[in-house]
């Protein structure tokens, strides 16, 4: 159970064997959890033969063969659009997301509440129930199958997380701070850009990285809304990898790896601050 | 319409709001509107436009048949539930898509519970078992299907096949061809667990450390303390995780896209992804909206539930 480790720490030798057997497990389900991502990683670095031998191979010769590969198919403008969209989207996100956390946070307003529930709310419809109109209104609009298309989506896909995380970092700058601010005459601006904003930074920070995951990591609008490489994202060109080339372990590896890197290590960075994000500031 | 009982939602699980009249601030105002106003014109208006579309007869190849038909969508999908031939496989998407929220939520919230457990108490590299574990939750959900569908469960060639010939169990599943619901569950609970360890770990972590002490000076065993103080504890975040769970799991298609693409026949087909199949694939504007509605329908049930217990746990934290 649990708890034995804790509550063994006075039985000497029995704690430690116990603590010793925790740390074994603990790690073997860590290692089983990681374990296809590693393999992912590591197959990427064989060539099409080793990737396919049996037992898996994890010491080899590594070869970079498999970037080139998918650099010569034309990985780099998928990679380009996620790019564009996740960072663009994001700043967009920030921008709209700072004035109104602040606002619902700190300078409370009839009907608060129902304007942070509104934006939730919307965060959580299914983008299935509307992606027919919106396949429609982007054709009529032009804005199928464009970076700028996507963005608009990815901004209101992310913008009410940002808001409630946001306001939950607000939410912990001490009040004195505040009232301290407005004695000295500090106007909204400088209150919550020379104020709060560098008191807020981490979480500023931690906000833009999950943001970018999300963007990153979205397949579902992209695939409904863009078509080629003049706006598509690397989850579709993950896609093609669905038949035709599906034997192709070591270059989809390696595909795989350039499409989850950035944002896996953007979101080990800011582990500590994902579940504020994860569960709209409810849990810190 | 709609954004009206999205709006009623939030009000019947609104706090008795305390607005300090004296600080009530019409800057605020003006520093909402535009984040406001963008997601009720983006989210909002695609949404009023679905009602409309839901009530015609529109095949997008052949635009000049377009019919309104009145609530004529929603009366097929009902009588898709009811007729054994399922006609739109409404019936199977709508089945689908309850088991694979329900048993990827449940198998997620017990593994992520362990998983939270595990990393709870102190033991070298800690930090890194931690890592390892949320890793799954940043994975592109494509990559990680194909490395699932390819590395680890292809028959001949995959890890999980020679592991099980090495152990001597002989040749596995052809997973993604005999259980293809269990596969698509496993790629699921693999990326999700981690969303309910996170959550249920800064559960945890909120427990007064004072409160175990006092449990163990009574003479508390470490079973006694783990379900008379964590599991009550953790029951409002378990609450939380199984309700955010739920909406994003019932939204889920890049696992069902990139490995069965809904088959065998129907077995995989989850609600969004046959709206896709309908209104992208089969050019049923009209139908394909009205089951987008479904889907969105059965979001609002469970966010009631879920904005609720939001709510409360705003309340706690901020004491309004």
């Amino acid at each position: 159970m649990a708890a034995n480790v804790r509550a063994d720490r006075n039985a000497g030798t029995l704690h430690e064997q116990v603590s010793l057997a925790w740390t074994v497990i603990a790690w073997v389900i860590g290692l089983l959890v990681f374990f296809p991502v590693l393999y992912i990683v590591l197959t990427g670095l064989k060539t099409e033969a080793t990737a396919i031998t049996l037992p898996p191979k994890l010491i080899f010769h590594p070869t970079l063969e498999q970037y080139r590969e998918i650099r010569s198919r034309g990985f780099y403008p998928f990679f380009r659009n996620s790019v564009i969209t996740s960072l663009v989207s994001t700043a967009i996100v920030i921008v709209m997301a700072v004035p109104a956390a602040y606002a619902l946070a700190l300078r409370p307003m009839k009907k608060w509440k129902d304007v942070l529930f509104f934006f939730i709310s919307t965060r959580f419809m299914p983008p299935a129930g509307i992606i027919v109109p919106l396949y429609i209104i982007f054709k009529d609009a032009h804005l199928l199958n464009t970076l700028r298309g996507l963005i608009i989506m990815y901004v209101a896909m992310n913008l009410p997380i940002a808001i409630w995380m946001l306001r939950s970092f607000f939410e912990d700058v001490p009040r004195a701070v505040l009232e301290a601010a407005r004695v000295d005459g500090a106007g909204v601006l400088r209150e919550m850009t020379q104020i709060l904003l560098p008191m807020v930074g981490p979480g500023l920070v931690a906000t833009a990285f999950l943001s970018i995951i999300f963007a990153w990591n979205e397949f579902f609008l992209a695939v409904n809304l863009t078509a080629t490489e003049q706006a598509s994202t690397v989850p579709l060109f993950m896609q093609k990898f669905i038949t035709s080339e599906g034997l192709f372990w070591a270059k989809l590896s390696a595909a795989s790896t350039m499409a989850i890197a950035p944002v896996v290590i953007l979101g080990w960075i800011s582990q500590r601050q994902l579940v504020r994000g994860l569960s709209m500031g409810a849990v810190k | 319409m709609a954004s009206n009982v999205r709006l009623g939602q939030a009000e019947t699980a609104q706090a008795p709001v305390i607005v300090d009249t004296r600080r009530y601030s019409t800057v605020g105002r003006w520093l909402v509107a535009p984040a406001f106003i963008y997601l009720l014109v983006v989210t909002q208006l695609p949404f009023i436009v679905a009602l409309y579309d839901s009530t015609f007869r529109w095949n997008l190849m052949r635009p000049e048949r377009k019919k309104n038909i009145g609530l004529q969508n929603f009366r097929d999908l009902i009588s898709s539930l009811t007729k054994d031939s399922d006609p739109y496989a409404f019936r199977a998407a709508l089945i689908n898509s309850v088991i694979f929220t329900v048993s990827a939520v449940v198998i997620s919230l017990v593994l992520g519970l362990l998983y939270a457990e595990l990393v709870n108490h102190r033991f070298p590299g800690r930090n890194v078992v931690r890592t390892m574990l949320i890793t799954p939750f940043l994975v592109m959900p494509v990559a990680g299907a194909l490395g699932w569908k390819n590395l680890m469960m292809d028959p001949d060639f995959g890890v999980i096949d020679w592991v099980m010939r090495t152990l001597h169990f002989g040749h596995g599943p052809v997973w993604l061809a005999h259980l293809p619901r269990q596969s698509i569950i496993i790629m699921l609970v693999w990326r999700w667990a981690p969303f309910m360890m996170l959550i249920l770990l800064a559960g945890m972590q909120s427990i007064d450390e004072e409160v175990r002490e006092a449990a163990r000076v009574d003479g508390a065993t470490p079973l006694n303390e783990f379900i008379g103080i964590t599991l009550p504890h953790l029951y409002r975040f378990m609450q939380l995780g199984a309700l955010l769970g739920s909406v994003y799991i019932v939204q889920e298609t890049d696992a069902i896209f990139v490995t069965t693409q809904g088959g065998p026949g129907t077995l995989t087909t989850n609600l969004p992804y046959l709206v896709y199949e309908t209104a992208v694939r089969g050019s049923q504007v009209g139908r394909g909206a009205a089951m987008g509605l479904v889907v969105v329908a059965l979001t609002i049930i469970t966010m009631t539930f879920l904005l609720r217990i939001m709510d409360r746990m705003l309340r706690a934290q901020y004491g309004s």
